[in-house]
This record gives structure tokens, C-alpha cells and sequence, in this order.
């Protein structure tokens, strides 16, 4: 029997698709995995799945009736349940009390719920107190609070969305012991993850989700973790236009020993020793979460690194402002382009000024050029075929490729040394991304630095002169793109065997 | 051409959602009228009649000290900084403006000038320990302003007694010398009389250096930047700790501007006649006006001609006053329900809009 059945599923938000045409099936009773990079399309498939976003285009049926999901309510009705990544909890209350909150319909708030509460958590061995106060419990028992509070709302299928981000691996190791006595009792697992190992440690089937769409469905007997790696990033051959190599002798960018501490001191980014060359671009692979939005972040100035050293064509910028490097040369095509490269609501010329509020043509002096402003976001419409109605449209109006072609000729203009670019073709269309790949291709015949950070291991072999590795905030290894394979720049992001 | 129905077009929906809110509101407050049993027509007629010069100067008065207000709110509000102390930066500035004036180190206008000044800085520097604390501590400047408004009161309260002068029952502040109080004006005679505060020119100078800033330099880009995203203005560069401290140093000078024109222009000196208030209604005003210097500016004179005309109500329409205070609460809601529905839809027909003008160009990602 079919626990869980989409077909065609499709999602669109202003400006970017987020899931096209999914379609797969979920057998009862089995833990079915659905794995695929950040931004690949999976949180926003389960927010389907769980009613709490509509789709646009598509079908559900859940134990083989076709439904249709509002709300969470109607989800939870239909016994489809979710525990998220970041846990719904209030502390001040006990495991009772937080289980029961907003399911008083239940087994009302008294007795009988917490022998309902404590019958759970003995029948799949949680070991949870009813009377503990949440503040008190760590975050594995957290999380199986969490789960609780599912299967006490009667869910006979749950998601789970990345519940092992959290735990460290003994942890992960009791919830994978919980996770089988849940399936050994009839119920339907859906677990979201991207950590390839402990999905082919857990799955019977795995759905790979990737730039929103399904790319297969296997099963852990019959893959590696380098194939779903393959299978999450894509491993089709680039195209061959690596080109001559145009790196010059001049080090336009010397990173020395930068690392960086969080809150905890725990070293987020550790021993970072780079440099990249005038016509370079230096390409940056790993896992996601692994220090490479951290990197990006340090060399533009968001964050302040904990130890080490940046020189910047001969200039030491590490104790400069955020405007002081990108004034003196910086390009910086963000990872997050909604978050850190646009003012969504404002038109486009204005958003030409953006991260250039200092510089010729768009302010002199302390003053706005607005005209010098709306001249070069023409220029730019026209040079990067950015499609749209004209310069006064918003930002936010423009599909995901536009905006980033719109940002890539911002970053590209002013004349800068180093280019920044961190993801530069997520979520953007295929012609879009084409262009942009061409615009990069450019830049470095014309002499800059580019730094290349991608999850897109193609992006990265037809686009980088050298690629390193990095691996749980270092770098671990280097490639020379010519000679290296998406297997063997998988095996080095997961630190499984034989990483240079 | 397409020039001029661009601006028509983006002028006409600047004033969908302000019309659209003011005729919601007078709906709803024609219900409760209704409801209660008042006297609707009654209620409209003496608020709409038009008023007479002397009502009309009132509301002059009244908006362009409403105004100044509004802008030292809006300054804050338009890069999400909620400065709600104004009221407290607008006593602690105008009780050092009148200490100063009234000592007339400075004669005549002189004077003038440099009480203004010290208003601005005493208004700057209570607000900017608001900025402060938020940016060494992380206090909310919401906490922190509403706290530093009581103290503003009970400190002003406090000196007065120890600098003030009594006169009968009451303490003041020492009276300003005639030769540096403001007479007011007849508007180029557009008044049969003096009575238009004359340092009313304050609040449109504020205003049109509030406007001038906003769109014309780059703090003004910076602020708006970091009000529209704040991500995105520290990835440009802002920072975002500097653009608290100096906005809130502005917003508060100007906070400190909201007393002048009556201190100099009928007061003379300042005391516990001095009305409070001023600095919650320049919230609603801004809110209003959407922070925009001519929205605020048409926030204010809707706010003080409902004012005005609330002194009557009672008289002629038997209705009580505080009518006018609900329906200036129904406004400012209606207004803020009304600019977000009408965003939507604007965002809507500008995604429409893009799509029809590019002709659907396919954007559906195909994987490989």
C-alpha cells in the first residue's frame, strides 16, 4: 500500500520556481528519504506535504485518497504529521504540557493524557518524563518531544526535516533506533536530509530532489553516497570550453591562516590558507554548511575573522569595512541573493546603487547620482539581457536569472580586482545561467580574481583553474579541474576515502 | 511623455490607499456613532463645515507642530528604528530651549537661534542614548525610549522646581525677554493677523531637508536601505550600528524642534502648560504619511483639523470630543490595512505586468 503518492507537484514563488513536476511514491510503513542540496526544493515539497503552503500545479493522495491540504489541520486530520528542524517548544512548560498544548481535543489536559503521553513514549522506547521541565532535557530528548507530540495527534506518517542537524552522532544513533521501532509499528517515516551516509544508513528509498525537480528515486543497496552526491549536484560532463588558461603571476587576493570562532568558540573556519592570481578563478566545492558562506562572508567583511590575515593587491584589508573592500575592488555576488544582493521593493536603478553607494556613477561625494544611476542600470539591462519591462520595475518583480544577471553586471562594473561569486547560478533558469557562466568567463579573460563558490560540481570544473575542497570549515584538499572527477570531488567534500 | 503618465500613474496610486482608508474610517466611525446612539449627520456636518480663519489658523499651527513630530518619528521608522520617545526628547528639549532663552545670554534673535540649537542637541542626546544602549547592549529602542520618556517627564518636572520662577500657583521657566519671543505672521497677508507662528518655518525646512536627505544622498540611500533589508544594506557595505546612533541622533533633533514655535511664538516660557502628547500623535502622523515628507505632511493636517473640529462637536452636535480621538485611531489602522492590501496588489499587477511585457520568456527550470 502507498503511505504517501505526489504527482506533478509544482511550486512557484515571485521570481523563482521552487518544485517542478515532482513526482514519486512513498510505500507504507518503509523510511523514505528525500535528499538533495539547500535550496534544492525539499523544504518546500514537505511544507506541501504538511499544508502548510498550497501547490500551484499537482496531486496528493494519502493512503491511496486523493486529498487536498489547506492546513497543517487538514494534514494532521489525514495522519500526516511533521516535526521541524527547529523545535516547537516552550520551555517553561513540562514534556506533558507541551505534548498536550493545542491538542487538549485528544485526551483533554488531566489524566487520561498523560497515560496516553506516557504510553507513548514506554511503547517506542523515549524514555521521556511526563513531569520534566523542557528547560531541564537536552536536545535528542527534545527532539523526541517533538515526535511525540506527533504520534500523540494520532500522525501514522511523519516528516521529519533534517532531524539529525542538530544532534551529535550518538544522538543520531538513538534516533535512528527510535526512527526503526517507528516503522517496525506500521508507521511511514519521511526523512530530509542532505548527509548522505546517514540517509543510506536509515532509508529503503531515496528521492533525490534537485533545482526543485525529482532526479530519481533509488535504493540504498544499490548506490553509493558518491552517486547520490553525484545524483544531488549533477555530474554531467561540463561542456568543454575550459578555455586556455589566462592566470598572470600577480596574486591579487592572499588569504593567510584566517579562521573564525562562533559564539561557542567553537572554530567555524579553521587554517584557511588561499590565494588566487589575476585571470584566475580559484572554485571553492563542499557539502553545504561545511564554511563556505563563512569564508565568503570574512574576505567581504560581514564577519570579523577570529585569527589570520587578508591582503587585498598588496593592501592589508583584514581590518577594513565591508564598504572600504568593496569600494577598493571587491565584486561580491552574495549566495542569497534575496537576502544580501537586492532591495526586493525597490526599482532596479536604485538597486544599481546598491553596495556602490560610495562610487561613481551612482553617488559622488556623499550625494545620490540618480541619474548616473538609472544611465548604467540601462547599461547593464542591455549588456547582461536582463529581461524587463525597464529600470523603474521593482527588483522583486523580475524572475530569479533576471536579478541575477542584474547583480552580476553591478558586481562587474566599478572595475573591480576580485570577484565574489557564491552560488552564481542557483535557482536560475538554464539560458540565464549560460550567460552568467559567459559573463564569469570574461571576467577572468579581462584579468580578475574570481572566487567561485558553488554546489554545482559542473559550475565548478568548466568554470575554475584550480578547486579546492573544504570539509567541516578547512580546506582539505586541491584539484586541478582538467584531471578531476565529480567521484573524486565527492569523495573529498564527504571525507570518505583517498581525499588529497 | 511616457515620462509624465508614469508619474501620473505613480501619483494616482499613492493616493488609492490614503483615500481608500479615509473613506473606511469614516464608515466605521459613522457606525459607532450609530451604534451608540449619536447623532451621525449631526457629526458630519460640524466636521466638515469649513472653518473660519481664526479655526483655520489653529489647524496651521496645530499641523505644523504635528509635523515636526511626525518627521522626528519618521526618520526612525524608515529603517525600522522605533523611536517612540519623541514626546520625551521634545520636553527635554524645549525645557532647555526655554532655560537658555530665558537666560538671553544672546540678544534678540540670536537668542532665538541659539535656543533652537540647544533644543536640537538636548533632543539629540536624550535620543541618542536610546541609540546607545542599542547598539553597545542590544536594547530595543522601543524599551529604552519608553523608559527614558517617564524619566524625561519627571526629570523636566524636577528641574523646574529647583531653576524654575513661580508665579501664582504655577513654576515656570524664567520668561523669555520680549525682545526674543516670535510675534507671528500673517502668511504674506494671507491672515488678517499675526497668527501663524512664525517658527513654523522650521517644520517645512525639516521637512524638505527630511526629503532632501532621504533621496538625494547616500545616508539617506543607506537608511532607506537598511529599513527596506537589513541584510542586504550590510552586505552594501552600511553599518548598521553607526546608521542607529546618527538616525537616532537626528530624529531626536528634530524631536527637540517640536516645542519652538509655541515656546517662542506664545508660550514665552515653559511649563506644565506645555501639551503633551505631541510626540504619541507624531507616530500616528508618520504612520500616516507612510513616512513620506508629504504624506506626513498631509498625516498632520488631517490629525489637527479633526482637532479643531473636535472642539465644537459637543457644542453643536451634542457628540462628545473623544469621538474624534477613536475615529484619528480608526484612521491610522485603516491607513496601514489599506497600504498593505493595496502593496499586494501592486506587486501583483507589477509581476503580471513583467511577464506580459517580456512576453513569457519560459523561466520553468528543467533539470539536465
Amino acid at each position: 500500500m502507498d503511505a504517501v503518492r505526489v504527482e506533478g507537484i509544482g511550486k512557484r514563488f515571485p521570481g523563482v520556481i521552487a518544485n517542478h513536476d515532482i513526482s514519486f511514491t512513498i510505500e507504507s510503513g518503509t523510511i523514505h528519504a528525500i535528499v538533495g542540496e539547500n535550496g534544492a526544493g525539499k523544504s518546500t515539497l514537505m511544507k506541501i506535504l504538511y499544508g502548510v503552503q498550497k501547490p500551484d500545479e499537482g496531486s496528493i493522495w494519502i493512503d491511496e485518497a486523493p486529498v487536498v491540504l489547506n492546513t497543517p489541520s487538514d494534514a494532521i486530520a489525514r495522519g500526516v504529521g511533521m516535526v521541524f528542524q527547529h523545535f516547537q517548544l516552550a520551555d517553561n512548560l513540562t514534556v506533558l504540557e507541551n505534548v498536550v498544548l493545542g491538542a487538549e481535543n485528544v485526551a483533554g489536559i488531566g489524566a487520561a493524557a498523560r497515560r496516553r503521553v506516557q504510553e507513548i513514549s514506554d511503547q517506542y522506547g523515549f524514555g521521556l518524563d511526563p513531569d520534566a521541565l523542557v528547560a531541564s532535557l537536552g536536545v535528542g530528548q527534545r527532539q523526541r518531544i517533538e515526535i511525540l507530540k506527533v504520534l500523540y495527534r494520532g500522525a501514522k506518517i511523519i516528516i521529519l526535516d533534517e532531524p539529525t542537524a542538530v544532534l551529535v552522532p550518538q544522538e543520531v544513533e538513538s534516533l535512528f533506533r527510535n526512527l526503526a521501532t517507528l516503522k517496525e509499528q506500521g508507521h511511514t517515516l519521511i526523512f530530509i536530509s542532505h548527509k548522505l551516509d546517514e540517509v543510506l544508513a536509515v532509508a529503503d528509498r531515496i528521492t533525490v530532489v534537485r533545482r526543485g525537480t525529482c532526479v530519481d528515486t533509488v535504493s540504498p543497496e544499490g548506490v553509493t553516497s558518491r552517486q547520490l552526491a553525484e545524483l544531488m549536484v549533477g555530474s554531467e560532463l561540463p561542456s568543454p570550453e575550459a578555455g586556455e588558461s589566462t592566470v598572470r603571476d600577480e596574486v591579487v587576493l592572499d588569504v593567510r591562516d584566517v579562521g573564525l570562532d562562533d559564539a561557542q568558540g567553537r572554530a567555524v573556519l579553521a587554517d584557511i590558507d588561499l590565494h588566487i592570481r589575476a585571470g584566475e578563478v580559484l572554485g571553492i566545492a563542499g557539502v553545504e554548511g561545511n564554511g563556505q558562506t563563512e569564508l565568503v562572508e570574512v574576505i567581504v567583511g560581514m564577519l570579523e575573522a577570529s585569527r589570520g590575515s587578508m591582503v587585498l593587491a598588496g593592501e592589508d584589508i583584514s581590518k577594513w569595512s565591508t564598504r572600504k573592500r568593496r569600494a577598493s575592488g571587491i565584486g561580491f555576488v552574495p549566495e542569497d541573493r534575496h537576502r544580501h544582493g537586492l532591495l526586493l521593493p525597490a526599482p532596479l536603478w536604485e538597486n544599481r546603487i546598491l553596495g556602490h553607494q560610495t562610487r561613481p556613477p551612482s553617488a559622488r561625494r556623499g550625494l545620490i547620482n540618480r541619474r548616473g544611476a538609472k544611465r548604467d542600470a540601462q547599461r547593464i539591462i542591455e549588456e547582461y539581457d536582463v529581461r524587463t519591462p525597464g529600470i523603474d520595475t521593482a527588483a522583486g518583480a523580475l524572475s530569479g536569472g533576471n536579478q541575477q544577471k542584474f547583480i552580476v553586471g553591478r558586481e562587474m562594473s566599478g572595475q573591480p580586482r576580485l570577484l565574489i561569486a557564491s552560488h552564481p547560478t542557483r535557482g536560475v533558469d538554464v539560458g540565464a545561467q549560460a550567460q552568467i557562466w559567459g559573463h564569469i568567463r570574461q571576467a577572468r579573460r579581462e584579468g580578475l580574481a574570481v572566487l567561485l563558490v558553488s554546489a554545482d560540481l559542473d559550475e565548478l570544473i568548466g568554470l575554475s583553474d584550480t578547486i579546492q575542497v573544504m570539509l567541516r570549515g578547512r580546506l582539505v584538499g586541491t584539484f586541478d579541474p582538467r584531471d578531476v572527477t565529480p567521484q573524486d570531488l565527492g569523495s573529498a567534500m564527504t571525507g570518505a576515502e583517498g581525499a588529497a | 511623455m511616457n515620462a509624465v503618465r508614469t508619474m501620473l500613474a505613480r501619483l494616482g496610486w499613492s493616493l488609492v490607499a490614503p483615500v481608500l482608508a479615509l473613506v473606511i474610517a469614516g464608515i466605521i466611525t459613522s457606525l459607532i456613532l450609530a451604534v451608540t446612539g449619536n447623532n451621525v449627520s449631526g457629526f458630519w456636518d460640524t466636521i466638515l463645515t469649513v472653518p473660519s480663519e481664526r479655526q483655520l489658523a489653529n489647524i496651521l499651527n496645530y499641523a505644523g507642530i504635528l509635523y515636526l513630530a511626525g518627521i522626528a518619528c519618521a526618520i526612525g521608522f524608515r529603517m525600522n528604528l522605533f523611536n517612540i520617545g519623541v514626546e520625551g526628547q521634545y520636553r527635554v528639549g524645549s525645557f532647555a530651549a526655554a532655560v537658555v532663552a530665558g537666560e538671553a545670554w544672546l540678544p534678540g534673535r540670536w537668542n532665538i537661534a541659539f535656543a533652537i540649537l540647544v533644543a536640537m542637541l538636548a533632543g539629540a542626546v536624550w535620543a541618542g542614548i536610546a541609540g546607545i544602549l542599542r547598539v553597545t547592549r542590544g536594547v530595543s529602542e522601543v524599551i529604552s525610549t519608553i523608559m527614558l520618556n517617564a524619566i524625561a517627564g519627571l526629570l523636566v518636572g524636577f528641574l523646574i522646581a529647583k531653576v524654575g520662577v513661580s508665579t501664582g500657583n504655577s513654576t515656570n521657566t524664567k520668561r523669555i525677554p520680549g525682545e526674543s519671543t516670535s510675534e507671528g505672521t500673517s502668511l504674506f497677508g494671507l491672515f488678517s493677523g499675526p497668527s501663524i507662528y512664525t517658527l513654523l518655518f522650521l517644520s517645512v525646512l525639516s521637512g524638505l531637508v527630511f526629503w532632501w536627505v532621504l533621496n538625494r544622498t547616500t545616508f539617506g540611500f543607506n537608511l532607506r536601505a537598511t529599513g527596506t533589508s537589513e541584510t542586504a544594506a550590510v552586505a552594501s557595505g552600511v553599518s548598521v550600528k553607526k546608521m542607529v546612533v546618527v538616525s537616532m541622533l537626528m530624529s531626536g533633533a528634530v524631536a527637540g524642534l517640536v516645542g519652538m514655535p509655541v515656546l517662542f511664538g506664545q508660550a514665552h516660557n515653559y511649563g506644565s502648560s506645555f501639551e503633551a502628547g505631541l510626540g504619541f500623535a507624531g507616530i500616528a502622523v508618520a504612520l500616516l504619511g507612510r513616512n513620506h515628507p508629504i504624506g506626513v505632511a498631509f498625516g498632520a493636517l488631517i490629525f489637527a483639523f479633526l482637532q479643531e473640529r473636535a472642539a465644537v462637536l459637543n457644542i453643536l452636535a451634542g457628540v462628545s470630543p473623544d469621538i474624534v480621538a477613536v475615529s484619528q485611531g480608526i484612521i491610522v489602522l485603516a491607513v496601514v490595512i489599506a497600504y498593505e492590501v493595496v502593496r499586494r496588489y501592486r506587486i501583483k499587477r507589477e509581476q503580471a505586468a513583467v511577464g506580459r511585457a517580456l512576453a513569457r520568456t519560459d523561466t520553468v527550470e528543467v533539470a539536465p
